[in-house]
């Protein structure tokens, strides 16, 4: 085992790489490294919810969606947003994600197992259908363009400035979800995603500590999505839609479930492959379905759980409670 | 808003009920015996019309291309049951057909920054068949971890199915929007009461009662029906008693895709065939197994109906919020009663 200290160092030094290597490639790279640091976000706090509390959301495009029309209609409808209010607009967003999900995590919370998935998509469709059908204040179809980017004493509309700041917003998420999950609430949330009913015996109020990863999960998802809206300048329902909410899942099960970085990874893969891959090939998708089907029939526990099965394979050739230890993952 | 209005959207939301039934139905039993969330339906409604397009292109007749685009489709929904799904005995064929597949790509991809390996059918096979068996010595050397027991898994496994058959679509049948243009006999319209009612979507009424007649008797007749029944109860229990529960649902499987694609051959007559037409069912028919309850045939007519009633209502009373007025419904009821309303606890 690398110890704690060790992976941080590297995690460490893969992100100054990455903030030094970036900005010296192509245009086309720092675009496509922005996006994928904004989506990382929401593929983290998908992340908190699967990885370390045992719960998968199919819905999370909705706080996503959420944080990036409250963006849009902010700039395009009150001009708030643009100036050193920027900042206002990322702290609505996280509130709206939030409280968005203060009132989501009412009705899905209860459910457990494959029900909550059902009914996560099911609130995810909602925001969906009202990001699709309230013209008025959505633009429906169409969606919202929105001109330009922020500048307050920094020019945002540098692809490299801005790249900086949601790499910032990346580093200081991953730092706080990583805070947060080695903290005594973040051990019992893995002791709930291991067994619920002995942390009920114990006295833990499950649904409380659940209902609170739900709601700031809700608020890095409100984040993700401002840093997309300003990242894309345009929000439409494509940006809601439930191939978004299963991206993210698929981000974090690609990556590595409860490893944070996996998910940054995943991120970083499954955005390659849709961005840069349809680019190139007309057949990117049977490359993306291709991945879904090999991560899920071959990489149980992700790229990040692969020394583990190596290490598992080397201590116990042959065995076959090797591959049964395994399952005892999170489901 | 007269009593016209009233007569003309309910017989619309009635007959798309009856289309949402058709794939809703099979989405339903694939839950209620399989516990598996399967996202790749609203691609068997998809490939149905588009294989219904093939068959009427080749010989002209619709009336055949309606049980050989759902058999089809069929055929396509028990492989991908049996062989990734539920793959105990078939490892090896499943191997063989992942480390084709990704070969295939990877020769492709070869392809692009040497054009000589895709110039002609020699190389193209030989480098795909070199790249197959080295990915095949890899793949059955990984120890596998069983799928059954996760439903986040499987939902994403068929999910990456939802992509590949999408992708296939398009590069099979190309992305314009196509028609499929029923006989003569069914595009006319009746007129009672001085109110038109196109003969075709009475057509679809009557084919979907015709069809939940006979699924109810298969169900509570047959002996077949009542191991299903059995399965979706208690599937240990029913396995317990000596139903084979594997051949449940496989059964199950290959009945919910070819009502899927039963769905898009007479769907795609007034929705037209188009990309991204499955996921836009997707989330309809998700609707009706919720409201109506997992694994129960009745709970997915009446469930397929509110839909329909609701859909139609909802766009013309309400545009804005018509979506919402959908799936807020489901929220409520999945929050009062997870197993839908008329699901078997």
């Amino acid at each position: 085992m690398v110890s704690q200290r060790v992976k941080i160092l590297i995690v460490f030094v893969v992100l100054a790489a990455l903030a030094f290597i970036v900005p010296n490639s192509g245009s086309f790279v720092v675009l496509l490294a922005t996006r994928a640091m904004a989506f990382a976000i929401l593929a983290m706090s998908v992340d908190l919810l699967l990885g370390y509390t045992g719960m998968s959301s199919m819905g999370q495009a909705a706080y996503f969606g959420v944080g990036a029309y409250l963006t849009a209609v902010m700039v395009t409808k009150f001009h708030i947003g643009m100036g050193w209010d920027f900042w206002l607009v990322v702290v609505l967003g996280i509130l709206i994600g939030c409280a968005l999900a203060a009132l989501f995590g009412l009705f899905a919370i209860r459910a457990g197992g494959v029900y909550f998935l059902m009914i996560t998509l099911a609130l995810g469709q909602c925001v969906w259908g009202l990001a699709y059908r309230w013209n008025s204040l959505t633009g429906g179809d169409n969606g919202i363009n929105m001109t330009g980017r922020p500048q307050f004493g920094l020019d945002l509309s540098n692809e490299v400035t801005f790249f900086y700041l949601v790499f910032a917003f990346f580093a200081v998420s991953m730092l706080l979800l990583y805070v947060l999950v080695r903290s005594p609430f973040g051990r019992s949330l893995a002791g709930i995603r291991e067994r619920e009913l002995r942390m009920q015996i114990l006295g833990y109020n499950t649904w409380l500590h659940k209902y609170i990863a739900f709601i700031i999960a809700g608020g890095f998802g409100g984040l993700a999505g401002v840093l997309w809206a300003y990242t894309n300048g345009h929000v439409s329902p494509e940006t809601v839609v439930l191939t978004t909410s299963v991206d993210a899942l698929l981000m974090v099960v690609l990556g590595g479930a409860g490893t944070l970085v996996g998910a940054a990874i995943g991120a970083a893969i499954v955005f390659g492959l849709r961005e840069f891959l349809s680019t190139l090939v007309p057949w990117w998708q049977y490359a993306l379905g291709g991945v879904y089907v090999l991560t899920i029939l071959y990489l149980p526990m992700g790229l990040m759980g692969i020394p583990a099965r190596f290490r598992q394979r080397l201590t116990s050739q042959g065995n076959d409670q090797a591959s049964k230890k395994l399952v005892s993952k999170p489901s | 808003m007269n009593t016209q209005f009233w007569i003309v959207q309910a017989f619309n939301g009635i007959s798309y009920g009856a289309l949402l039934f058709l794939v809703g139905s099979g989405l339903s039993l694939i839950f209620g015996v399989m516990r598996i969330v399967n996202l790749s339906h609203g691609a068997y409604f998809l490939w149905g019309g588009y294989i219904a397009l093939s068959v009427i292109h080749f010989t002209g007749s619709w009336t055949l291309s309606l049980p050989l685009a759902a058999l089809a489709v069929a055929l396509i929904g028990l492989l991908m049951e049996r062989l990734f799904l539920r793959s105990e005995g078939f490892e090896y064929v499943r191997n063989a057909l992942i480390a084709l597949g990704i070969a295939v790509l990877v020769s492709l991809s070869i392809g692009r920054w040497h054009p000589f390996i895709v110039a002609g059918w020699g190389p193209f096979i030989a480098v795909t068949a070199l790249a197959a068996v080295a990915l095949y010595t890899l793949l059955s050397r990984i120890s596998l971890v069983p799928i059954e027991s996760d439903p986040l898994r499987q939902v994403l496994l068929t999910v990456g199915f939802a992509f590949l058959f999408q992708q296939g679509a398009l590069d099979i049948w190309g992305g314009n929007n196509m028609d499929i243009n029923p006989p003569a006999v069914l595009t006319q319209s009746m007129v009672i009461g001085g109110v038109y009612f196109p003969v075709y979507r009475m057509f679809m009424i009557a084919m979907a009662v015709a069809i939940g007649i006979v699924l109810w008797l298969v169900m509570e007749k047959t002996r077949m029906g009542a191991a299903v029944r059995a399965t979706v109860d208690d599937a240990q229990m029913a396995r317990g008693v000596g139903i084979d529960t594997n051949r449940v649902s496989m059964f199950i499987f290959a009945l919910g895709a070819f009502l899927a694609a039963l769905g898009g051959v007479i769907g795609g007559a007034f929705l037209g065939i188009y990309p991204g037409l499955d996921f836009e069912m997707l989330p309809l028919a998700f609707a009706v197994v919720i409201i109506g309850g997992m694994g129960s045939l009745g709970g997915a007519a009446i469930g397929a109906l509110a839909v329909g009633l609701a859909d139609n209502f909802g766009k013309a009373l309400f545009p804005e919020v018509s979506y919402f007025t959908l799936y807020a419904p489901m929220v409520l009821i999945l929050a009062i009663k997870p197993t839908g309303l008329f699901g078997r606890e």
